[in-house]
Formats: C-alpha cells, structure tokens, sequence
C-alpha cells in the first residue's frame, strides 16, 4: 500500500511535467498539423535558463523560497515563449507553404542545433540545482509520508492547466486560436489573425514546456543537455495517448501516462519503466488510435 | 459604385483561375454569378475576401484598393462570406461560431442587435445555441453561415453556394431569408448552382465560363435568354 502510494504520488508528479510539455506538442500541431520536434529541446532550454537566473540572481534570498520560485518560473516561461516565437520564424514560418515534410525536418534541424548551443554554453556534464533552496521536509498523509516538493510540482502543473484550459475556452482570443486549429481559412473569414494565433500558440506552447524544465531541475536537482530528447519523447506519447490536437486530451495523457509508468517501475521493473511508456503508446495506437479524448482522424485536409 | 473588380486576374500555382475579369456591384443590389464547376465563380469571391491574392488587377471596395490587404483585414471593410461547404467550426457551439463572426467588433451594443435580428431571421439558430456546429443538419449549418457572416453587421455579404445539398423547402427558405437580408440594407453576391432561383432573387447577373465573364445583364434578360436558358436552366 505504501509503495502503491508512493509510486502513484510521484506518477502524479511527473504525468504533470509530461503534461505540460504535451500541451506544447498538441497545441502546435492543432493550429498547423506539425509535430515540433524541437519542442524537446525548449524544455531542456527552460530547465538551463532556470538554473542560470536561480544562481545568478539569488531571487530566493531576496524574497523568499516560494515567492523566488514563482517569479522564476515566471522569467523563464516568459524567455522559451519569445525562443518559441524565434523558432517559429527561423524554421518553420519560410516553410509554411511547403510539403509537410519539410517542417519536420527542419524541425529536426532545430532540435539539433538546440541542444547542441546548451552543451556549448553550459558544458556536456550533467547540471545540478542549488539544494537547500526548497522545501524539503516531508507530508504525513494517513500515515504515509509524502515530500512536499511532490505536491508542490502536481500544484503548480495543475494550476499551469486549469489556466491555460480557462483561456483557451472562456476567453475570444482562446476561442480563435480553437477556430484557427480546426479551419484556418474560415477563421481568417471571421477577421482573425492567423499569424497571431500562430505566433500566440508558439509562445504559450514553449513557455508550458519552459516550465516543466525549471520543475524537473527542482524535482530531480539534476539536468542534462540531452534531456529534452526522452522527456521530449514521453510527452509526445502522452499527446498521442489523449489525442493530438486536443488540449485536455493532452493533460490527461500525460497524468496518465506518468502514473502507469511510476506504477509499472514498482511493480514490474524499473529498468522497464520506459518500455512500459511505448507499449502503452503502442496499445493505444492499435486499439484506438485517435487517441483517448480525440474524435478525428488526424489527417485532414 | 460600392463594389468594382477590374482587369482581375488570379493564378494557383501554374494554373489561371481568373483571366482578367471585370464587374461591379451597386449599394443595396443582389448580383449573381452564375456558371459551371471551375468557372472561377468561387475565386472571385475569394479573391474579394482576401483569401487568394490576384495575379493581376484591382478589387475597389467604397473607393478603396482592397486587393492588397489580408483576409482578416477585409472583415474590418465590412465585407464577410458565408463560403462554400458551410465551413462551419464543427467543434465549437452555435454561438461559439456566432462569436467569432463578430470577433473584430468594437461595438458590443451593436453585436448585440445583430445578433437579436440573426437569431429572428433563423429561430432554429436560437433553440440550438449551446449545440456543437457539427451535430447541426446541413440547413441549419448553412443557416450558422449565413448568421455567422452577419454578425460583424457586414455591408456587402457573399454567399458562395448557399443551397448546395439542401432540400427544396429548405432551400427556398433560405432564398426568402436572402432576400431580408438584401432588404435589411446588405449588398449580397450569390454564387448559386441553382440558377433559376438565383435570377428570380437577383437584380443583375454575371455568366462566367473557365475564368472569364462572358456575359452580363439584367436578371430578367438573363432568365429570357436563349443561351442562358439552354446552358444554366435546362431549358428546351
């Protein structure tokens, strides 16, 4: 029962770190119906530029540990969202009217060139943040004992989605980034700017994936330029798994899939952790492969 | 002149759509375009809207080049369509879809009463407001079109095959609706297959053939003449 509690608690931790990143997949490929590969990397980005402004800035000592979060977070959304908008024009705008191939591969090009400029600035070692800056006591839950920082990374993720869902389906400007996603021309018809949605769905989507990075940092309190690579990986499946294309889709896919595959390391292998991850994708593929909450076919003209 | 195409040529890729055409439509007139599949019926309106930019030629809308600025920019011109297969956003509701027709405007009193006269000239609307667009039947889609393009209280209204697939009932409702519409004070060009019902509504037509206007006249000359009759109304 304990390991059961344990495990689902950090699957909950991390479903929302692949949550987050998901969003940005999903978001992307609504409004363009391209898969941005790079989208991995910008998370690696955001885990980099997190640890550099934690250290440099000593925000925590000034203000205090959860206020000097939160106004980190807050920056580094901010610098991936307008690294997401570079992006965007660099290698993926020129191509908007080629084949859909094109995009991808250049998408490719750019994860490339992504990861390889954080190894350059920061060396290919693995990273560590700052310890002592965050609240390491742990929870008593029904007897069970729970680190803090497990809630805190499932809050603020959760907080993270219930905004953005707010946004995207209260607010005129999320109900035209919907209209964008499922008709780009009968949305340009209602006077929308398309290219703003885009550039808009290019912030938000980095800015999310920005996030998780500082949360990883904080969470595991070690990063790695090649992370975005597998983390990139497991919130593309977590997209899959609840439809690509579809923001809540997204959330419960990658809750979902964080929790299986904290699950299944306790009961059946923690070397298998990360197979268990693709079967799953696999599974979901055959037996409904417009994913969980997705009604269409992905493909559509 | 509220409305004047000149010269207007558009390409897609290799191909020619438009060869250089010329028309022009009056404040408060209902003109129709008429003719076959790929006749360029449907560029043209698009080539007014924004949506596909000319080779060659100039569009002028109340005296302004409008040929130049983007499709979303048109909108704020007071120029909206109501396209070709409904294109309804089938996954937001009713009036998701009857809020974002009026996403550029500035005056909320103002979508408030076209929203009040939409949703008099299509009841139906009304009752299934908080409906998703796509669980609508076809007329009630084409319905949400033609509200939805007057929600940004528009003073020319193009309306790209409005009865396609439609019911005879429904489609002569949606032609009575038409003709409010045009009473209301909204210039209209109708793209209509059905040619007959088109020329009884309309007050002037255009007969386009493979990307050029090759005829133009009153509707009621249109409807009496031979070729017309013989090529559009099945006639004998």
């Amino acid at each position: 029962m304990e390991v059961f509690f344990t495990q689902l608690t950090n699957g909950l931790a991390v479903g929302g770190i692949y949550a987050l990143i998901a969003l940005g997949y999903t978001m992307v490929y609504g409004v363009l119906k391209l898969i941005n590969f790079a989208h991995g990397d910008l998370f690696t980005i955001g885990a980099y530029l997190g640890l550099s402004l934690l250290t440099s800035l000593a925000l925590t000592d000034h203000v205090g540990a959860a206020a000097g979060i939160v106004i980190l977070a807050v920056m580094v959304m901010g610098l991936v969202g307008v690294i997401g908008i570079l992006l965007d024009r660099a290698a993926y705008k020129p191509l908007r009217t080629s084949p859909r191939l094109s995009a991808v591969v250049s998408a490719l090009g750019a994860s490339i060139v992504f990861s390889n400029t954080v190894m350059l600035v920061y060396g290919p070692n693995p990273r560590v943040y700052p310890q002592g800056i965050l609240p390491t006591q742990v929870f008593e839950v029904f007897g069970l004992s729970v680190p803090v920082m497990r809630f805190v990374i499932l809050a603020a993720s959760v907080i993270l989605m219930i905004g953005l869902y707010v946004f995207i389906q209260r607010t005129k400007i999320g109900t035209a980034i919907r209209a964008a996603a499922i008709d780009q021309d009968a949305a340009r018809l209602m006077g929308i700017n398309v290219d703003r949605v885009i550039m808009l769905v290019f912030f938000i989507g980095p800015a999310l994936g920005g996030a998780a990075g500082v949360m990883v940092g904080l969470y595991y309190g070690q990063i790695k330029f090649t992370m975005g690579w597998i983390y990139g990986l497991k919130a593309f499946t977590a997209a899959i798994l609840g439809g690509i294309g579809n923001i809540p889709g997204a959330m419960v896919g990658g809750l979902l899939l964080g929790v299986i595959e904290s699950l299944g390391a306790a009961y059946i292998s923690m070397a298998w952790k990360d197979a268990i991850a693709f079967f799953v994708l696999i599974l979901i593929l055959i037996a409904r492969p417009t994913g969980l909450l997705g009604e269409r076919v992905a493909e559509k003209v | 002149m509220m409305l004047e195409v000149k010269n207007l040529h558009v390409k897609y890729g290799n191909v020619r759509a438009l060869h250089g055409i010329d028309l022009c439509v009056r404040e408060g007139e209902i003109v129709t375009l008429l003719g076959a599949n790929g006749a360029g019926k449907s560029t043209t309106l698009n080539a007014v809207c924004g949506l596909v930019r000319p080779a060659a030629g100039e569009i002028i809308f109340n005296g302004e080049l409008i040929h130049r600025l983007p499709a979303f920019q048109i909108v704020e011109k007071k120029i909206t369509q109501a396209p070709e297969g409904r294109r309804v956003f089938d996954t937001l509701t009713v009036q998701e879809n009857l809020d974002l027709g009026a996403f550029t405007a500035k005056n909320q009193q103002r979508v408030k009463k076209s929203q009040e006269w939409i949703f008099e000239l299509f009841p139906r609307l009304f009752e299934r407001r908080d409906q998703l667009a796509g669980t609508l039947s076809g007329g009630e889609q084409q319905m949400l079109a033609i509200g939805r393009a007057l929600m940004s209280n528009p003073r020319l209204l193009l309306l790209d095959e409005p009865s396609l697939g439609l019911a005879p009932v429904l489609v002569r409702q949606i032609f009575k609706t038409i003709r409010q519409i045009n009473q209301a004070g909204v210039t209209v060009i109708l793209v209509e297959q059905n040619a007959r019902l088109a020329l009884k509504l309309a007050s002037r037509g255009y007969v386009m053939e493979v990307g050029n206007i090759v005829m133009a006249d009153s509707a009621s000359a249109l409807l009496e003449n031979p070729e017309v009759v013989q090529a559009y109304l099945g006639g004998t």
